[in-house]
Order: C-alpha cells, then sequence, then structure tokens
C-alpha cells in the first residue's frame, strides 16, 4: 500500500487505536487448537466466533454459584440471577447507546428477533383497535434488499403471504452495492417499513442508511436494521443511526450462542402487541383473558436464556475492553490486506467491494471453475477453516449467477498471517483440481 | 495425506471427464422416461437424472447438473454403472452404493458390484460430503420410481 504524508495539526495514521493481536489470541482456548495436523486458521467468525476465556468463566460462574430463576423468587440465588439478568440487559444497552435497557429485548438470536417484529405485525393487523403504524393489509408494502440474509427475507414473505401486503426490494449493483437509484419510488407512502441489512454477511458491504432513513421517515414508515454482522465489528450507535429496531445475535460477537438482542425505540415497542404469550410476559391472568407487562418483558415469555444473557454481558465488556474503534481499524487493515493478497490469485473473482471502504472483513470469492465445497474441504485439510455454500443468501448467488460461494471473514483475532495461509491453501486447491 | 482418501483419482477423472453427461430422449420406441431434480439445500448443488425404462431393463439413464467435485463425479459414476443394468441389478449396486456412504468408512466396498464406484469409500467418512456423493442417486431413485421401476432402502445418513 501507498503511504501519504499527513500534515500536522491533522489526526495522524498511528493516533488510530489499536491492541496486541497476539495477547487477545491469548484469551481464546480454542485457537490452541490444529486441525489435521495444522495450526487452526479460522476465517468463519461471520458464521460464528470463538468465545474468550472471560466469557467462559463467567457461564460456568453463573451455573456454579448464582443459578436460579430470574423476574420470581425471593430468595438470594433468585435475586443474584435477576440482577445478572438485568444487569446484562443494561450493558447491551449501554453497548449500543440505547436511550434505556428497557428498549432492549433478549431473543434467542437475530431470526427470532425479526420475527417479533413480524409477527407483531400481524398480530396488530387482525385487531382494528391495533396501532395503525403496524397494520398491514392490500396495497400496503414492505421493502427488504436482495442482499439479505434469509432470515430478513422469509419473515417478511411469510407476513404478506398473511396480510396481502406486498414485498418489494432494493436491487444489488455489480459492485455488490444497495443499488438505492429506484429510492423514491421504492420507499412510498405505501411503505409500512423498511428491513435491511447493515453489514451484508455475504458480500462484506456496508450500507450507508443515511438517505434510505431520510426516505423512511418523509413517507412515515418504520425501519429495521440487521445489524448481525455490523454491531460485533464496529461501534454501533442506536441514536446515531436513527433507526427505529436493530437485531443482532450473541453468539457472532464473543458471546454464547441462543441469545440474540431486539432493540427498539421505547415508544414503538410499548405501541407493539404480544407475539408469545407465556409466563413472565403478563402483567394479570384471568381465565377470559389477560393483560401484558411493559416491554421488554412482554416479549420474553418463558424463563429467558438466563446464563447467555449474562455471559453476552461479558463478552460486551471483553470487546468494550479491547476497544471497538480498535477493532473495527484492526479489521479494516486486514481486509485491505487480504483483498490484495487475495487479488494475486490468478482466476479468483471477488464478490462485493473489491476496496476497502464501505465494506467489513468478510469476503466471499470464486477461484475458477472450482466448486466451493471442494475449496473449502482442500483448506480443510490445511487447518483452514472457511464456509462454503450460499450463506444463507441465496438471492444474492442468483444475483451473481454462481451456485454458491467460498468465504472468509475476519474477527479480532484474525492475523495476516492466517491470510497469508488462506492464499497458500488456495494454491493446493488450483494443484488438486488443475 | 488425508485428502488422497477423498478426491481419489477416480474421482476427479471423473469430474474432469464426466462419462454420459447430458440429459438424453429414449432410444427405444416403448419405453417410459421419467426424471427427478435433486437439490442439496445446503450447498445449492443440483442435479437432474432421466431414465428410460421398458420396466426391465435401464436403456439409458442421463443427467445433468451443477455442482462440487463429489456430487458431478458421483453421477458420471451413477450413469456408468447402471446404464443398460437390468432393474434388479440396478437396484442392488444402488443398494451397495447407499450402504457404502452410510458406513462411515466402516464399510469394504465390492468392486466388482461397485466398479468406479469403490473410489467413493473415503467419501463416507466425510459426513459433510455423503450428502454430495448420494444427491444423484437419489435423484435416480426418484427418477426409477416415476418410470414405474423399482424401490430400494431409505437413507438416513
Amino acid at each position: 500500500m501507498t503511504s501519504i504524508a499527513i500534515p500536522e495539526g491533522m489526526p495522524q495514521y498511528d493516533d488510530v487505536p489499536r491492541f496486541d493481536v497476539a495477547r487477545v489470541r491469548a484469551d481464546f482456548p480454542i485457537l490452541n487448537r490444529e486441525i489435521n495436523g495444522h495450526p487452526l486458521v479460522y476465517l468463519d467468525s461471520a458464521n460464528t466466533s470463538h468465545k474468550p476465556r472471560q466469557v467462559l468463566d463467567v457461564l460456568d460462574e453463573h451455573y456454579a454459584r448464582h443459578n436460579a430463576n430470574v423476574s420470581r423468587s425471593v430468595h438470594t440465588l433468585g435475586t443474584e440471577a435477576t440482577e445478572a439478568y438485568e444487569g446484562a440487559r443494561a450493558k447491551v444497552a449501554a453497548f449500543i447507546n440505547a436511550p434505556s435497557p428497557d428498549e432492549v429485548v433478549f431473543t434467542k438470536n437475530s431470526t427470532e428477533a425479526i420475527n417479533i417484529v413480524a409477527y407483531a405485525f400481524s398480530n396488530a393487523s387482525l385487531r382494528p383497535d391495533a396501532d395503525p403504524r403496524f397494520r398491514l393489509g392490500p396495497g400496503d408494502e414492505v421493502v427488504i434488499s436482495e442482499m439479505e440474509h434469509h432470515s430478513n427475507i422469509v419473515p417478511w414473505q411469510l407476513l404478506c403471504e398473511r396480510t396481502g401486503a406486498t414485498l418489494r426490494w432494493f436491487p444489488v449493483t455489480d459492485q455488490g452495492r444497495l443499488d438505492e437509484s429506484g429510492l423514491a419510488d421504492l420507499v412510498t407512502e405505501r411503505t409500512k417499513i423498511v428491513s435491511l441489512v447493515h453489514t451484508s454477511n455475504i458480500l462484506g458491504t456496508i450500507n450507508a442508511t443515511a438517505r434510505i432513513t431520510a426516505r423512511v421517515r418523509e413517507v412515515g414508515a418504520l425501519l429495521l436494521l440487521d445489524c448481525s454482522q455490523s454491531v460485533p465489528h464496529l461501534p454501533i450507535d442506536v441514536v446515531d443511526l436513527d433507526a427505529d429496531y436493530i437485531v443482532f445475535t450473541g453468539h457472532k460477537m464473543c458471546g454464547p450462542t441462543g441469545i440474540g438482542v431486539l432493540w427498539g425505540r421505547g415508544d414503538l415497542l410499548a405501541a407493539m402487541p404480544p407475539v408469545m404469550g407465556g409466563g413472565s410476559m403478563i402483567e394479570t391472568v384471568t381465565m377470559a383473558r389477560s393483560t401484558f407487562a411493559a416491554p421488554p418483558a412482554r416479549f420474553e415469555a418463558g424463563t429467558p436464556p438466563i446464563a447467555e444473557a449474562v455471559a453476552l454481558g461479558a463478552a460486551v465488556d471483553y470487546l468494550t475492553g479491547v476497544g471497538m474503534r480498535a477493532i473495527q481499524w484492526h479489521e479494516k487493515e486486514l481486509t485491505a490486506y487480504a483483498l490484495e493478497a487475495l487479488g494475486s490469485v490468478p482466476d479468483l473473482r471477488i464478490f462485493g467491494p473489491s476496496v476497502p471502504v464501505g465494506r467489513g472483513g468478510t469476503i466471499s470469492f470464486a477461484l475458477g471453475d472450482v466448486h466451493p465445497h471442494d475449496v473449502g474441504q482442500v483448506l480443510d485439510s490445511l487447518g483452514v477453516q472457511v464456509r462454503v455454500g450460499h450463506h444463507c443468501a441465496k438471492p444474492v448467488c442468483t444475483r451473481f449467477g454462481v451456485p454458491a460461494m467460498t468465504r472468509a471473514s475476519f474477527y479480532l483475532y484474525t492475523t495476516t498471517e492466517e491470510i497469508d495461509a488462506l492464499v497458500t491453501g488456495l494454491e493446493q486447491v488450483r494443484k488438486v483440481f488443475d | 495425506m488425508q485428502l488422497d482418501q477423498l478426491y481419489q483419482e477416480i474421482i476427479l477423472d471423473h469430474y474432469k471427464r464426466p462419462h454420459g453427461r447430458g440429459l438424453r430422449d429414449a432410444d427405444h420406441s416403448g419405453d417410459r422416461v421419467a426424471e427427478a431434480h435433486h437439490v442439496n439445500p445446503t450447498c445449492g448443488d443440483e442435479v437432474t437424472v432421466r431414465v428410460a425404462t421398458d420396466g426391465t431393463v435401464l436403456h439409458d439413464v442421463s443427467y445433468d447438473g451443477m455442482g462440487c467435485s463429489i456430487s458431478q463425479a458421483s453421477a458420471s459414476v451413477l450413469h456408468e454403472l447402471l446404464r443398460g443394468r437390468g432393474t434388479g441389478e440396478a437396484f442392488e449396486v444402488h443398494e451397495a452404493f447407499v450402504e457404502l456412504m452410510s458406513g462411515r468408512g466402516q464399510v469394504t466396498p465390492d468392486e466388482d458390484v461397485l466398479g468406479d464406484g469403490v473410489a467413493f469409500a473415503g467419501v463416507a467418512r466425510y459426513p459433510a460430503r455423503v450428502k454430495c456423493a448420494l444427491l444423484p442417486w437419489m435423484a435416480f431413485k426418484d427418477a426409477a420410481a416415476r418410470a414405474g421401476v423399482g424401490v430400494s432402502p431409505e437413507v438416513t445418513a
């Protein structure tokens, strides 16, 4: 890369916050593993991230010392568990700069979080007295994009089938960016909700949302951003982002599986009808009918994933300790390095932005005509773990005319040496399938 | 090296130079022709297998598809093994191949029955790839059933 002199008085290159990657790696026990006789090279963090000792310890400690159900016990353990659970909610709220912890609903994952919103619309549509913002019928429209994960496509398809509303979508450009050219025609007075991915899990594209948000406000619709691939990797501030909902999942951000988050603006959550019924989400129950608790409890029926939530709180502490700005910069450098290194591999085609601007550290590619399954298999024999397939974003594969892609994705513990191992592995793939 | 067990030369040969690829119409008048299209939803591999039979002999087993080396080589081997075979015999081969692939690498294949199919013994050790190898064989089974011939045991892999 070329280096240019930055004028004195301006922020210098060295001012960027950094961290010691070797020290971070020492926190992740799994990184010591060998795979097929080679050191593990884990390039699949967009799929799920690894967990540092600090998170594993909290999970263990919760069950070993504080295990009890939450929000219903007067005993000491119940109080400790409830404080830990609600404490985790407050940590997550602070992490995304949510105005109140009550705006953070714990879910199973991003998929469940999106489904809660979609089913709230569905339920509201059946009730004439429901808040009109959530009522959908024929003539109304839901807008998504061609670069969504299936979890941000299928719930809206099902919602439109149930209500008679119409599903529309933003196309994707050849460069793998969101095509906003039809924004004014796509998002109109008929639009009730726009649900978009913030960072694409397959193309790595980070969508600039300001123009879309402005249009959404203009027409009085709602905006949901799927931040599953951005909350783990860059500082996210929901006030700054000016969305109505964001969703993300714990296991991609050093936390455990089974815990995700729906963040929604307080007034919206309060106006939404419940989705799942059961314990903890009620105010009072008679045999004939029930009234419901205020959010977030209204959307957390049944015993929640308590230990997982507490451990997500620990993951948030861990990431904050390293520094999200520093993690973002580390991944930006890795991405620049990887784009250049992959560019040197003959017959390699990158899908998505080919410059490290407006994109994250997730890079999908094709290697000649070699099927991604075969690429992944040869790489695995060398200890290199990448994801192959359609990445739960089949419309993106269709858009680029391939049945599947190979994807390498990075995180705070990824090193440039691991990217070198990927490139060396790809040479081996070419030898086997030449 | 482990990888050689998976990508045996025979498999790579069938992948690079597939035998009998392309969907064909019936040569024999009176043959029933039926096809089945199968996809592997996890990776997007797909294959169409077409069977032409008079109920006794599989006059043709043709195919087309796109996917990884394992699934495409497997289709080529399927064609080679079953084309021109009596239906009873064909289903014995089918059963032997399914048994091999479901055996987690513990089944020793009989080359007299499976021919080039024995090369897939190594694939059976890779649970993630067993589905690739079976894709054309499962499509064949459906296509044959639609053409009115044969049943074979369900796969449990």
